[in-house]
Parts: structure tokens; sequence; C-alpha cells
């Protein structure tokens, strides 16, 4: 355990870069606060195909494709692909990698994918298994209704604390060599449930989640929340990062201005009508890519805190009445 | 993170505070004023076709009919689950808020096939309502039987 320090957290002495992003999102997204960063913005939730499955597979597939090209790689440069998203047996990504013909391992982190295939393709390469890794998390907004919720056209109020599933696909190829942001730390976090039940406060879920491994993080590595310029949770929503605030206020650890989240980031509430915010493996992922990685590789940001969440339950659990379980992530990304 | 039973507690209760409630009043006030007007509506058409047909029994049936195909139209046109937005609890106007709850999953379930998409899944949201619809008909008809 070379690399391991204190209970959960890794050090990366190799840096592994961060060579390219690409970010490609649905309409709602193009018209939110950050339409102008992404890279694509698809016109049609179908993406030009006959479901809206298929449609998050070839965002997944436009991704990777886009960041390999914008690396200056060929696919068969990479050795593995790591991909998650929220549908059942994650076909979103398996379906739109299938055509790549590359090695490849399906993750499943809920909304936190992004966060733990961060953290996974950081060891692959910084243990010289692989010097190109590309990683990518997607979701589609329909996908998703369907599959957690309700049929899109029946007449429905969404409760305020409810949050607005990202449509969309974030995609990172992490490389040995080469110019970019370099990964130097992560630390991978544990399953926390603190017994909410509300399917439709998840922010309320995982925020206990993100306070858990943000604390680790900052004694593992024995710093405190100021050593970074930014700290950014990926999905609690408005509500969720209040709380979040509050319980490092209480744990001594106050995270102040430096800390926002993607899902309060990618929508505007007021004109959007998103409630407490922006969710779904895509929400941190395109938010990193399109927001926070240009900062990151100009030096506007020097070093930030990226914490992707996921809620680890489905829809029969929530019938059973089961508390919501949830994880987060943290990586330290540091400007080179 | 603690996470014994007090802890846990503790936080729910925290969480509370933190998350905004439904306005209850103003939501219970669009729900009659919405809901009031889609049965306004409703007795309208009946007083219409009344005046038409001269058959009460005739004038119900067409009106009900009405309601479903404009509902099932509006759905299909994407309109209805704004109505259903602002309306809420008024959406749910039995005729209206049945022939919406059949035709939304018709049309989302569409890629899946005729049968186990379309006619399977028709049925997700209004099944339960059919169920338990006609089993409280059922004791009410006992009770009826009975008691009569």
């Amino acid at each position: 355990m070379r690399h391991h320090i204190g209970e959960q957290t890794i050090r990366f002495e190799s840096r592994p870069a961060i060579t390219a992003v690409a970010s490609v999102v649905g309409p709602k997204e193009g018209e939110g606060p950050l339409g102008q960063l992404f890279d694509k913005v698809e016109p049609d939730m179908m993406a030009g195909t006959q479901s809206w499955e298929k449609a998050e597979s070839d965002f997944a597939r436009q991704g990777i494709d886009l960041a390999v090209k914008r690396a200056g790689l060929e696919i068969k440069d990479i050795q593995y692909i790591l991909a998650g998203d929220l549908l059942n047996q994650s076909i979103g990504s398996t379906f739109g990698v299938r055509s790549f013909e590359r090695p490849f391992f399906g993750l499943f982190g809920a909304c936190s994918t992004i966060g733990e295939a961060l953290a996974l393709g950081a060891m692959l390469v910084d243990g010289e298994c692989a010097d190109n890794v590309a990683i990518s998390a997607s979701s589609h907004f329909c996908a998703a209704e369907r599959t957690f919720r309700f049929p899109l056209e029946l007449g429905v109020q969404r409760p305020l604390t409810s949050s607005w599933t990202v449509t969309g696909d974030g995609c990172m190829v992490i490389s040995s060599e080469g110019e970019g942001p370099g990964i130097t730390a992560a630390t991978a976090g544990k399953i926390i449930d603190m017994g909410i039940r509300d399917a439709n406060n998840m922010g309320a879920a995982m925020a206990p989640a993100a306070a858990d491994v943000l604390v680790r993080h900052f004694q593992d590595l024995k710093i405190t929340p100021d050593y970074y310029d930014a700290i950014a949770t990926g999905d609690l929503g408005r509500y969720g990062l209040e709380i979040l605030k509050r319980l490092m206020e209480e744990r001594e650890l106050p995270l102040g201005d430096r800390a926002t989240d993607c899902g309060v980031m990618i929508f505007d509430n007021e004109t959007q009508d998103t409630h407490a915010g922006g969710s779904g493996p895509a929400c941190s992922a395109v938010t990193f890519a399109s927001y926070f990685y240009p900062r990151l590789k100009e030096g506007v940001i020097r070093r930030m805190l990226f914490i992707p969440t996921g809620a680890l339950m489905n829809s029969m659990t929530s019938q059973q009445g089961e508390s919501i379980p949830a994880i987060a992530h943290a990586i330290a990304i540091e400007s080179q | 993170m603690e996470s014994s039973e007090k802890a846990k507690k503790q936080y729910q209760d925290m969480v509370e505070i933190y998350s905004p409630k439904s306005k209850i009043a103003t939501d219970c006030l669009r729900a009659f004023l919405c809901g009031g007007a889609v049965c306004a509506f409703g007795q309208f058409l009946s007083n219409t076709y009344l005046s038409y047909t001269g058959s009460k029994e005739t004038a119900g049936a067409l009106t009900a009919v009405t309601l479903i195909f404009l509902t099932v139209l509006f759905t299909g046109l994407g309109v209805f689950d704004k109505f259903g937005k602002l309306a809420g609890a008024g959406s749910f106007v039995p005729i209206t808020g049945f022939a919406n709850a059949m035709s939304s999953p018709a049309i989302e379930f569409k890629r899946e096939g005729l049968v186990m998409g379309i006619g399977a899944k028709m049925f997700t949201v209004a099944g339960p309502v059919i169920v338990y619809g006609c089993l409280a008909s059922m004791v009410v008809g006992l009770f009826y039987y009975f008691l009569k």
C-alpha cells in the first residue's frame, strides 16, 4: 500500500493528467447558465435515434469519441474505457461503447459514477497498468424519468426538493503523459445512510456521504478546506448543499464560499423550473468538463476538490419503504 | 459520520428545516379553481348536449366522451402535464385524470411494442384505480344488499 494514506485516501505520485475532456448535452442544458461552455448541444432529446435509451448511448459514444480525438489519440490507444450510467444493466454506457471494441469496465455509482471513474482511472494509470484511459458518465432525463418515476406526460406536480436529471455525457481522457490538470489524490467514500426515505429529496440523502468523505479526505491528507480554491459536489442541489455546509461547520471544517454544487450551477431554477437543481451521472461530469476543466487548465483554479455524489437506491427499494444509502468520492485535481 | 438512531433522528430533524414545503393553501385554492373549471366546462357540455338530444343519459355519455377525447388529445400534444402542474389535485377530477393516466404511459412505452409496451404499460398508473375501484364498489354493493 505504497500510495495509500490514512484510512481511505490514495496519493498519486505520478499525477495522472486529464489531457482532454468532452461534454455533450441535451437542449435544456444548452439553455442553462453553462450552455455556451458545452462542446455539443443536441437540439433533439432523441438525438436522431428512435428511443431515449439509444440517444443516451449515442451521447456516450460521441463524448468518448470527441475526448479521445482531442487528446490527440486514436481509440486503439485507449487501454481501458470505464463508464457508467443510471439505466438498468448500464445499457446507456455499454450500448454506446460497443462500437469502439476496446476493453471495458462498467461502473455503477449512480450520480457519483464520474468520481468512481476518476479514482479508478487514476489508479490504472498511476499503477502503470495503462497509458491512456477514457472515462465517461451519462444520463438522460426522459430515460431516467420512466425508469424511476412517472410517464413524462402524466399531469403530476414535482416536489420542491426534487431534482432534474441532466441529459448528456461527460468524458475525460486520463494519461500518463501529456498536458493537463493532474489527479493528485482520491478519497473513496463509504456508503452512508442517515435514514432519509424520500426519493424526491436526494440532496438530503447524499449530503452526509459528502460530509463523511470530505472529513476523511482532510484528515487523511492533514489539510483543511482552504487548501482548495474550489470544492464542488456533484448533485446535492440547493438544499443539499446548504445541509452539507452546515454539517461541515458542525465538524469545524467550514467550506465557505469556495463550496459549490454542479447541480446548482447547471440549471437556472428561476427560468428553467428545475426545483432543487440538476442530478444524474452526467450532471457532475459535464459541469466539470465544461466549467471547471478549462479553469484548471488556465490556472484560474489551481487546486480543486471534486466530490461527485450518488444515491444508491432504485424505485423498488423506495416502494418497499427502504431508506436511501448514499456515496461520494473526493477527487483532488491540481493545475500543472 | 455517526449513524446511531439518535444521530439519524437529529439529522432528519435538521433536513426538515432545510427542505422547503409546498404552499398548501395556494395549492388547494388552485386545485379548487382548476378542478372546478373542468367540472363547469363538463356541465356546460352536458347542458348543450341535453338541449340537442333531449336525453339526460345520452348527454352524460357524450360529455364523458368529449372530456376523455380532449384530455387524450392534450396529453398527446404535451399540454396536459403543464395543466397538471398548475392544477395539482384539480387535474385529477375523475374522468380527465384517468384518461391522462391511461394515455401518458401508452405514449411513453410505444417503443416497447403494441403488446408488452402499450398494452401492458397502459395500466401502470391507472391499474390500481381500477383494482381498488372495483373492490370498493363490491364492498359498498354488499352493504347496500344487506342493509337495504
